[in-house]
């Protein structure tokens, strides 16, 4: 095979240019990665500073009005800008198109535009961080976020422009999907994480602009008093909460379900085995999006609103943790009589599984009506959503990075560095929050800068536990930085992996593939192909 | 400028035309939350809701809908004589279009000034002591036909550019989907005036 | 110049023509009704009207009419999902103690 430049070459020109104003998928998947990693570091430091503020009770290093910026900030950084965005824009930008047998997305340039629009939110962001942060929690909610003194109405259109960025790319995705496999590619042939990202691109477009309409009406409120949601004038504001959790619900699956995509990818390559149940996974995907579009008053059970609401609310929510289970048994299913093969990628999945469990379980235990009265806007709540988004979500991007790192750079990390640095991040994190659903149960809420003495303890564990854990990530990402600049040239195909994108050279070349090929098998059909790491 | 791959010739009409459905739908979600508080708050507040759209100016609003409905007349015809290859008569199409377009947010520039300067505004002196729904129905009023008024003003935008691209056959009989998918946009801004017409006028 | 020479539907002008007649028709006859006073008809009235009205614009300006099945099947997981929301928060604000 001769040698075709890889995407990473540059011709002559400027070189930042050459990327910036790339319209190559592969190109703005890693410039999406360049900027949401950057600002995963600041979402992690506001965690850190957070949980040492608590290290002695009063204020230790920094005051009410700080704690309450610093978890909106952190809030918002976490969630608009990392975990909603990261794999749908990374490797959904990266991989989709190959994985399909494509040269590129259905819209290129729109697809730049997108990241420049992300650009655009992730700098309005941060320059309130400079100027006064918003201090209403991410939720923004109303009425309070019409009447704070901080930079409210910017950050919260900071958040409309993200949104904005995810229409763009969601809107992208799904055509790719309809108009660009490759011949033979059917549907029951693709890859479950384009399955994943598929079922996660319509959930954006579908819910992201109510949210954008939503935010536009409190910017309106801030500046013109409109009144529709301002109990003063006769407006509603548990109406806020619905239109605002009718996004934001979904948008949890929008986290999740590529994270799901991501695992179903690993799971066959390691048991070299076709996966159990392809169906069930790829409908499952479907069916959370859809059925998760449908629970978002779980997050209203104390709000005041209708009891009516409360039970068929409550209802779905026990319901969508259906097809999650269906995952997980499908996941497990896999393994089952595979020939195992144990390696980095492989250990991220098992870390997911239990991370996953615990999360999706806590989870139903909030969804019940009475508990949820007891729990709610407690630790446990914030135990909970860490395991779904930051123990199962993130953690699923993590083993993407570590699955693809191989092809995307053309180089290889050091494995065995990387399964401590997953063990010591594994044992962070469960130290740092499942003392908090303890914490929870008893009854420590959430968003205090301050707490009773008889939670000091847990609080203490918890503390050393976010150190554990920063120690982890450094680790990890340290790992990676040094793979990318010294690692060992990686082989085409390292794990033995059956998809699109192994069967071109680690890094891809500029136009993916020579000839668009020809789709003969489904995507884990291992009889041809052969790990070719020792 | 392109850093990208070259792209052999050829372009995916149908992708194109998917695509400008899916932002349609974006779209259409956008106005369907304002919408849905209004339907709540009309029956929440009836007696104000009522009373309240007896104070807009009926003749306007109606004028307003015919304008709107004529241009998207225009903007199909323009596409239809674009395909049939009559650039001439695509073109005074939707010069028609840009017009009736303009001619729609002057109307509602007298209108919403007109309501000004009787203090009938958010935080306005006739509002303050009215009832709690009355105040409603004016923040709803103006916040929808404002973002419906920005629409309207993307729309006519991306008309004008067409008619240059038009004028400069980089759109054609051989390649409108552009000029297609503008008056898929402009459709859409119709349609969406066509609920807001009964909401806010006519269900007295 | 597109792939496989798709077929493009031209709409005839007097099609158009006609759709319009009918559109301005309506809205003569909904603001003509508006106001008379018989109900909650008086209500559902002018938005079926406007129904009426939006499906002429979307069938024949924007040729759904003529697209394939896959746009139709879109618009109306739109118009389900849709319906679905508004009944959730009507389940609400219907049954909530004010
Ligand atoms: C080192 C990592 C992290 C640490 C130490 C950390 C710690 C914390 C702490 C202490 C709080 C505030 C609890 C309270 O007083 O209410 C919090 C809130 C939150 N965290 Fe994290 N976190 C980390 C990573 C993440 C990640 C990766 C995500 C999302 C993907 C995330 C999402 C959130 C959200 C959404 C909130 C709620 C903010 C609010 O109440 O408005 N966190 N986190």
């Amino acid at each position: 095979m001769s040698i075709r430049e890889s995407y990473l070459e540059s011709g002559p020109g400027s070189k930042l240019a050459s990327w910036i104003f790339s319209t190559d998928h592969k190109r703005i998947g890693l410039l999406y990665l360049a900027v949401i990693m950057s600002l995963f570091f600041v979402g992690v430091t506001l965690g850190f500073l957070m949980r040492l503020e608590l290290i002695t009770r009063g204020p230790t290093i920094m005051e009410a009005q700080t704690y309450n910026s610093l978890f909106t900030l952190h809030g918002v950084i976490m969630l608009f800008i990392f975990i909603i965005p990261v794999t749908t824009s990374v490797f959904g930008n990266f991989m989709l198109p190959i994985m399909i047998g494509a040269r590129d997305v259905a819209f290129p340039r729109l697809n730049l535009l997108s990241w420049w629009i992300f650009v655009a939110g992730t700098i309005l962001a941060i320059t309130t961080l400079i100027l006064g942060p918003a201090d209403t929690g991410w939720t923004f909610y109303a009425p309070y976020s019409l009447i704070s003194g901080q930079y409210v109405a910017l950050a919260v259109f900071a958040v409309f422009v993200l949104g904005l960025s995810s229409i763009l790319t969601g809107i992208n995705m799904v055509t790719t999907v309809h108009r660009l496999r490759a011949p033979g590619m059917t549907w029951h042939r693709l890859p479950l994480f384009v399955w994943a990202i598929y079922a996660t691109a319509w959930i954006l477009v579908i819910a992201t602009p109510i949210l954008g309409v939503n935010l536009l009406m409190i910017i309106a409120e801030r500046f013109f008093g409109i009144g529709v949601f301002d109990p003063a004038k006769g407006g509603d504001p548990i109406l806020y909460q619905h239109l605002f959790w009718i996004y934001s619900h979904p948008a949890v699956y929008v986290m999740i379900l590529p994270s799901l995509g991501v695992i179903a990818e690993i799971i066959p390559v390691f048991s070299r085995k076709t996966v159990f149940g392809y169906k069930a996974i790829a409908y499952s995907s479907i069916g959370i999006a859809a059925l998760g579009s449908l629970v978002w008053g779980h997050h209203m059970f104390v709000s005041g609103y209708s009891y009516t609401a409360g039970v068929i609310f409550s209802l779905f929510t026990f319901l969508v943790a259906i097809p999650s289970a269906v995952k997980v048994y499908n996941f497990v299913g896999t393994m089952y009589k595979g020939s195992i093969v144990v390696d980095t990628p492989f250990y991220f999945v098992l870390a997911f599984i239990y991370m996953f469990a615990v999360g999706g379980l806590t989870g139903v235990i909030l969804g019940a009506l009475s508990i949820n009265i007891h729990l709610h806007d407690t630790y446990f709540v914030v135990a909970h959503f860490h395991y779904i988004k930051f123990g199962a979500a993130a953690l699923g991007f993590f083993a993407a990075l570590h699955y693809w790192f191989p092809k995307v750079f053309g180089r290889m990390y050091n494995r065995r560095f990387a399964n401590w640095s997953l063990l010591i991040f594994f044992i962070g994190f469960n130290l740092l929050f499942l003392p908090m659903f303890v914490l929870g149960y008893e009854g420590m809420p959430r968003r205090y800068f301050d707490y009773l003495p008889q939670y000091a303890n847990l609080q203490y564990l918890s503390i050393f536990g976010s150190w554990v854990l920063v120690i982890g990530i450094a680790m990890m990402f340290g790992n990676l930085i040094k793979g990318l600049f010294r690692g060992k040239p990686a082989p085409q195909n390292p794990w033995g992996a059956a998809t699109l994108e192994w069967q071109v050279p680690s890094p891809p070349p500029k136009e993916n593939f020579r000839e668009i090929p020809e789709v003969k098998h489904n995507p884990y059909h291992f009889e041809n192909v052969r790990r070719e790491l020792d | 400028m392109s850093y990208g791959i070259e792209h052999t010739a050829h372009k995916d009409y149908t992708g194109a035309k998917i695509g400008m459905w899916l932002f349609l739908f974006t779209e259409f979600f956008l106005f369907f939350g304002p919408v849905l508080l209004y339907t709540i708050y009309r029956f929440r507040y009836h007696a104000a809701f009522t009373a309240s759209s007896h104070e807009l100016d009926l003749a306007i609003g109606s004028i307003n809908t015919a304008i709107l409905l004529t241009s998207s007349l225009t903007m199909a015809v323009s596409i239809s004589a674009l395909q049939r290859d009559r650039t001439k008569l695509s073109l005074w199409m939707l010069a028609a279009t840009f017009v009736l377009g303009v001619v729609f947010l002057i109307n509602k520039y007298f209108e919403w000034t007109e309501k000004f300067s009787h203090g009938m505004y958010p935080g306005g002196e006739a509002l303050a002591g009215g009832p709690p729904g009355q105040g409603v129905f004016y923040g709803l009023y103006f916040f929808l036909t404002g973002l419906h008024g920005l629409h309207v003003l993307a729309g006519i935008t991306a008309i004008g550019v067409l008619a240059f691209m038009v004028l400069k056959k980089k759109v054609s009989a051989a390649d409108h989907v552009r000029l297609e998918n503008a008056g898929l946009y402009w459709h859409l801004v119709d349609v969406v005036w066509i609920y807001l017409f009964p909401i806010f006028y006519l269900v007295r | 110049m597109y792939e496989n020479g798709e077929k493009h539907y031209i709409a005839r002008y007097t099609t158009l023509v006609m759709v319009w007649v009918s559109l301005i028709g309506l809205t003569w006859l909904t603001v003509k009704i508006s106001g008379i006073g018989f109900g909650t008809f008086s209500i559902i009235a002018p938005f079926l009207i406007a129904s009426i009205k939006a499906f002429l614009v979307v069938d024949y300006f924007m040729h759904l009419k003529y697209e394939r099945p896959f746009f139709k099947w879109i618009l109306l997981v739109v118009l389900g999902t849709v319906i679905i929301l508004a009944w959730l928060v009507y389940e609400d604000v219907a049954y909530r103690p004010l």
